[in-house]
């Protein structure tokens, strides 16, 4: 990252990029001299600056409305990307983003990653974004000629593109099982296993709008799951927690104040330390991961493992913004990909038919109630779905059994 | 390029399967793990049921990566992890070592190379963010300058762990906000102040107007004769509030306005279910100019945040969950910032946020 002084042999920009420059100094590594580095190999990188530069002057985004581009026999996984200054700086006239689905929790091996470069070398702008909120490598700006090469290159190495558009988004996970004692589930292998089950959703838009699938193997949530996707997968467990008592006497002795700071936040109010024993009535806990977290040492998820399902996230557009809602409490880790499979269905069902243009499921379900939605889908109300039941009385009666005909 | 015929095309095969990339001890010992401890700021052990270590050296890095440095990474795992590296859901990278006499070695190569270890447990990692001006069309301010500029001055709580929890900081340069700003513990929103600019003759040619007027949130947009009889819109300015979703849809329904563009700054959301529920972020200022390259008024706004949280929250407390405790009038107070009618909410359930109980503080 120390190639700041590349600046000076900038291949493409003419102009000076004082105001960029200055985001050249302190201490965070610098998106300036990444666009500087990239210049290297690549005239658009040059251009990018300098019409950053300009934007930076004129305080507006220079990129024009949208843009169509893909490669054949996909409707999605590109961002067409045109400038509205193209003729100051031709090497970005075109400009688009290419999302490659990335590896399940972004592990690489430096081959992979040296296999990305060279692809990007010759098809790109040498810019990336490592990597995408929903998830996918990020390939930052190339030409419509080289869509379709890039992707065969891509393909022969073994990575295909991610979603965008009204289709299935890439789904994404946190690192689960393979770094953290915290998992409850596969959430990689999930992960994995409905990226593939979905694939033809995935490139071949064919929904009323986006739908994300995140999956985190506890309830810590680490890739946020319950705000940003339509179904979040949030791994928790049935039985008591395992405590190894010796370890908390240790945490103990070390200084930590276990009354005030484990059982005096613990929101169930089910903990009790009284100087030697630490116990828990694990029927009043709400699994929320606070005195596991404190002391990973000595406290462990059950071993009755699984995952709670959750559907409707959105950000703020159109009816506000929503988290994801609980619609079921409890599903076993082994049953998890076959009942995520039925469950998706039934909702892709439900949406296909009842849902308008461009709305998102969660906004679905405010529409026709979660009621109603629950019919739609077929499953049963459970009280964990609500924080309270309602507490006005316009409720929608059905019709009595005798009324039926 | 695209003439010569698609020979035997690839298609639908999906990313590389999920335990590609895993280095041995991961692979030895997945789903075995028994606990973790930190070692230092950036710096993890993981302990494996079988007596196996794995150590994490996690660094921040700018999100927006050249190739060259993308194998300058590839170039250090090879030295120090045989090959094996990952990033993480907030897009800092991670060496993964099995040699702890590497991991000195590794750190000291980061900082040299200019890149901060750290980013982990109780500190400030980094702002997940958004395209700016960088990539995206509707843009109301840039997202890596302000990432860049905030971080500048917050580089101390990245490297060391000296908050009373995690501080998760996010940017999104508008409202459609992609990425976490509405459910961080600071957020920094781009926002417009004005109605969009119709543009009749580019609105018959490049819009579909049912789904232009379905796009308003307050219903704001509604169908006129334009010029020559052609079907255009006009907005209702006083229910408008640019929240640019009719651009997003329509290109003649132009935002960007340099001067009136800027900031607003949202705290307190969170994700995780630690104590208490996943929550929304709320508004602390409705407006701070647009000021590049460096945004003084943000940067000076979300370090007040940061220092009168670290001076009052108590252990653990994210900082949704310290004014929870101290309640919004002592936040204003402690914050020095003003609070405005903008802070009352008035879109559809804007009562929910009324505060009906006589508990007050004096």
């Amino acid at each position: 990252m120390a190639d700041g002084d590349d600046g000076k042999s900038l291949k493409g920009c003419e102009r000076e990029t004082p105001l960029l420059d200055e985001l050249e100094k302190g201490p965070w590594p610098s998106f300036v001299t990444e666009i500087k580095s990239a210049s290297a190999t690549s005239e658009s990188a040059g251009d990018l600056l300098g019409q950053l530069e300009l934007s930076y002057e004129d305080k507006v985004s220079h990129w024009k409305h949208g843009g169509l581009v893909g490669v054949l026999g996909y409707g999605g996984g590109v961002i067409g990307r045109y400038s509205d200054v193209g003729d100051k700086f031709p090497k970005v006239a075109h400009f688009h983003t290419l999302r490659v689905n990335q590896p399940a929790a972004w592990f690489y091996s430096s081959e992979a990653l040296r296999t990305i470069c060279d692809i990007w070398e010759r098809h790109g702008s040498g810019l990336t974004n490592m990597h995408g909120s929903t998830g996918d490598m990020i390939l930052l700006g190339t030409t419509t000629d080289h869509l379709e090469p890039a992707f065969q290159e891509l393909t022969r190495a073994g990575f295909d593109l991610g979603g965008s558009g009204s289709a299935v988004r890439t789904p994404s996970c946190c690192v689960g099982m393979a770094r953290c004692e915290w998992a409850c589930f596969d959430a990689m292998k999930l992960c994995y296993d409905l990226t593939m089950a979905y694939q033809d959703e995935i490139h071949r838009p064919a929904f009323p709008y986006k739908f994300k699938i995140k999956c985190s193997a506890c309830p810590n949530d680490c890739v946020a799951a319950i705000a940003r996707a339509d179904l979040s997968v949030i791994g928790t467990w049935k039985d008591e927690i395992r405590i190894d008592q010796a370890e908390v006497a240790n945490y103990a002795a070390a200084g930590m104040d276990i009354q005030r700071d484990v059982c005096g936040n613990c929101p169930g109010k089910c903990m009790d330390w009284d100087g030697k024993q630490l116990s828990i009535n694990n029927r009043d806990c709400v699994r929320c991961m606070h005195c596991i977290n404190a002391m990973p040492k000595a406290l462990r998820p059950g071993n009755e493992k699984g995952a709670v399902i959750l559907v409707g996230a959105k950000a703020p557009i159109l009816q506000g913004a929503l988290l994801s809602s609980v619609l079921i409490p409890f599903v076993a880790a082994e049953e998890l990909l076959e009942t995520l499979k039925e469950l998706i269905q039934r909702i892709w069902d439900f949406w296909d038919e009842y849902g308008t243009n461009r709305e998102r499921i969660g906004e679905l379900i405010q529409r026709v109630g979660l009621a109603a939605f629950l019919d739609g889908i077929g499953l049963d109300p459970v009280p964990e779905m609500v924080s309270a039941p309602r507490d006005n009385p316009y409720i929608y009666y059905q019709p009595a059994k005798e009324d039926e005909a | 390029m695209t003439t010569t015929p698609l020979q035997p095309r690839i298609t639908d095969i999906g990313p590389p399967a999920y335990d590609k990339y895993l280095p041995p001890v991961i692979r030895k010992n997945y789903g075995a793990w028994k606990y973790h401890e930190k070692l230092a700021p950036g710096v993890l052990c993981h302990v494996a049921e079988s007596g196996d270590r794995l150590y994490t050296v996690r660094a921040g890095t700018p999100r927006l990566l050249s190739i060259q440095t993308l194998r300058r990474f590839a170039d250090l795992a090879d030295k120090y992890c045989d090959g094996y590296l990952r990033f993480t859901s907030r897009n800092n990278i991670e060496f993964l070592l099995e040699d702890a006499t590497q991991i000195e070695p590794l750190k000291r190569e980061l900082v040299t190379l200019g890149i901060p270890v750290g980013g982990m447990n109780n500190a400030i990692s980094n702002i997940v963010h958004t395209q700016g001006w960088v990539h995206c069309h509707a843009a109301a301010t840039d997202a890596s300058g302000l990432v860049k500029s905030v971080m500048d001055a917050l580089i101390d709580h990245f490297t060391q762990e000296d908050l009373p929890a995690k501080l998760r900081i996010a940017v999104a340069c508008c409202l459609n906000m992609c990425g976490a700003v509405h459910c961080s513990d600071i957020a920094i929103l781009g926002v417009h102040r004005r109605p969009p600019k119709v543009q009749s003759e580019m609105l018959k040619k490049a819009c579909e107007v049912p789904t232009l007027i379905a796009s308003c949130p307050t219903g704001a947009i509604r169908p006129v004769p334009g010029v020559g009889g052609k079907q255009s819109v006009e907005v209702i300015e006083e229910q408008c509030m640019y929240c640019g979703n009719c651009f997003s849809v329509c290109p003649a329904m132009r935002m960007a306005d340099a001067e009136n563009d800027g900031l607003s700054i949202w705290v307190g959301g969170k994700v995780s279910n630690a104590r208490t529920a996943p929550r929304f972020s709320r508004l602390a200022i409705p407006y701070l100019p647009n000021h590049p390259p460096r945004w003084p008024e943000v940067v000076d706004a979300v370090v007040k945040i940061v220092d009168v949280y670290r001076g009052e929250a108590r252990k653990y407390e994210r900082v949704g969950e310290w004014i929870d405790r101290i309640g919004w009038p002592r936040f204003f107070e402690l914050t020095g910032f003003e609070f405005t009618r903008y802070h009352i909410d008035d879109f559809k359930h804007a009562g929910m946020n009324f505060a009906r109980s006589a508990h007050v503080r004096h």
